[in-house]
């Protein structure tokens, strides 16, 4: 591969159905070996940039480059380097755990031999050797995730491709995928994500673009975007089960800005321990304060102005 | 490096190695069932039917149909559920495998299917006797030929639907209608005149005839390539439709 070529470039790409804009006119380049996000909420059109990137969707307008390569005409050739995680398991039910890596390994043209070298890699690298023989079905859903993402893999692709690779999973299965990601991405694996778990996205992404309403809304590290579109910190002020809304004037000037969310008022501020302090000299009598840390969370708020909805 | 269709039909056959025992003895039973119940009960009514006793005319009729409803009936839960349950084709599809190598690699595996029970069904009636001309050897061709005739469009079909319970449809008005009126059970020219274009349009009456020329060497009512000529455009116009409503599925 050549060098500093992006794997992956967009511009102006569109995606139209029927008179529903699903991504409306954006810009990506992914370098090599790098992890890259698509963070916002369902129907942003995170989903749609992903179809078009693993050419099984064509773009409405607008230049898309995989490798260089137009997923247009050279779709099966992109596709065979490619790993693909898709949103929802498609593993084949009928199958085996390891026939299913090395039917999927065939597929890819692995000879036999090597796609049952590779199947047993990845059997290791999932976690789940001891299962080899097992059906799919009976598989928690950590596993079959787990199971997925290896298939992907199996190929040795250039770029994976994964949608939303941990919603639905219990907190423990998610962090054990978090690892197995993180490791894909230590030995130099290029990662394109979809998330709307701001944790995640933190955890493994180098760089990632905030969509909403199918344009790019910010983009930048996870670190760089809490400091450009939020303060250092937030201080989450409770009044019980009073009126949020009355608070907001008296609230007015403490820190840099005040959101007021459902069940909490968030008040961004440099110091939040000042905010607080401020907080009770004015009189106020919060029925709990929290200082913490800004996260992406709060960008989002900030750049959408409405709460994730998951 | 192995071409993705030949990956395709691999994991259908992967699969088929589960159930080749079951599948075996069922294409083993039925055509006894039928040449016993039909072939023996209804044939000592009937006597003979073009100079051959009525067991040996309706051999090559329950040849070609069980190709057929085997053809059928593979092509339709299985594929729908590929695009809509398990969404196999998807995952695919995701690889280095095209449009064509799915369709490809299937019929494949279908052909095949039809094969073994085809020469299973052979075997066992060629063991009562009842099969005189040596133009037998091209009954696998013609079941083969009639299976793709049958296979293509039907496959394009379950890619299509948006619901299962359009298969009773088929089932009813295409699959029924077809068998009882394609010359298995007696010859088309027993149909009012106004009715037999309903065997004309029917794949299996094409491959009936042809499978019947095999079995008995006499010439069949078209010239073999009108028949021949029928079951390759059904396979043609079934793989273009296929194709379409694959990539339809799978492509925006």
């Amino acid at each position: 591969m050549s060098g500093e070529q992006p794997l992956v470039r967009a511009r102006g790409l569109v995606k139209r159905f029927g008179d529903f804009v699903a991504v409306d006119g954006i810009d990506i380049d992914v370098a090599p070996g790098e992890a890259f996000g698509f963070l916002g909420p369902n129907g942003a059109g995170k989903s749609s940039t992903m179809r078009m990137i693993s050419c099984v969707s064509m773009p409405s307008a607008g230049e898309l480059r995989i490798f260089g390569l137009d997923p247009v005409r050279e779709g099966p050739r992109i596709r065979g380097r490619l790993g693909v995680c898709p949103q929802l398991d498609n593993l084949d039910p009928d199958l085996t755990v390891r026939e299913n890596l090395t039917t999927y390994a065939r597929y890819f043209g692995l000879s036999r031999a090597q796609a049952r070298a590779r199947a047993e890699e990845l059997l290791e690298f999932a976690q789940l050797s001891d299962r080899a023989l097992s059906r799919v079905e009976p598989l928690s859903g950590g596993m079959k995730r787990r199971l997925t993402i290896a298939r992907a893999m199996v190929n040795e692709p250039d770029l994976v491709l994964l949608d939303e690779p941990t919603t639905g999973l219990d907190p423990q299965a998610r962090h054990l995928l978090w690892e197995r990601l993180f490791r894909l991405k230590q030995r130099g694996v290029t990662l394109v994500l979809t998330t709307h778990y701001m944790d995640e996205a933190e955890q493994l992404c180098d760089r990632l673009v905030v969509m909403d309403g199918g344009r790019i809304v910010a983009e930048g590290s996870p670190r760089s975007l809490i400091e450009a579109h939020s303060s250092p910190e937030v201080v989450e002020v409770r009044f019980g089960g009073r009126e949020l809304a009355d608070f907001v004037a008296p609230l007015a000037g403490i820190g840099d800005r005040v959101d007021v969310l459902p069940d909490r008022i968030l008040v961004y501020a440099k110091d939040g321990d000042a905010a607080v302090s401020e907080v009770h000299r004015r009189g106020l009598v919060p029925s709990s304060v929290l200082v913490r840390r800004s996260s992406l969370e709060d960008v989002f708020l900030h750049l959408t102005g409405r709460t994730l909805v998951e | 490096m192995a071409h993705p269709t030949v990956a395709v039909l691999e994991r259908h056959l992967t699969l088929y190695k589960r159930l080749w025992r079951a599948s075996l003895f069922s294409s083993f039973v039925l055509p006894v069932l039928f040449l016993a119940s039909i072939g023996l009960g209804v044939g000592g009514y009937v006597g003979e039917v073009g100079g051959v006793p009525y067991v040996e005319w309706i051999v090559p009729g329950v040849l070609a149909s069980t190709a057929f409803q085997m053809a059928v009936g593979e092509c339709t839960y299985a594929v729908f559920g590929e695009f809509r349950w398990n969404r196999g084709a998807h995952a695919m599809f995701a690889t280095r495998v095209s449009v064509w190598d799915m369709i490809g690699g299937w019929l494949l595996y279908i052909v095949f299917r039809v094969e073994i029970a085809v020469v299973v069904f052979l075997l066992v009636v060629g063991a009562f006797g009842v099969l005189s001309s040596p133009w037998v050897v091209l009954t696998p061709l013609v079941a083969a030929l009639l299976a793709l005739a049958v296979a293509a469009p039907v496959t394009a079909f379950s890619a299509t639907i948006d619901h299962d319970s359009y298969f009773a449809l088929l089932f009813r008005f295409v699959m029924l209608p077809s068998t009882l009126f394609a010359g298995v059970f007696f010859p088309v020219e027993q149909l009012p005149a106004l009715v037999r274009p309903v065997a004309y349009v029917s794949p299996l009456w094409h491959g009936v005839e042809l499978a019947r020329a095999a079995t008995s060497g006499a010439a069949p009512p078209w010239p073999v390539w009108a028949h021949a000529g029928c079951l390759v455009a059904f396979a043609a116009g079934g793989l273009w439709w296929a194709g379409y409503a694959f990539r339809k599925r799978l492509q925006d």
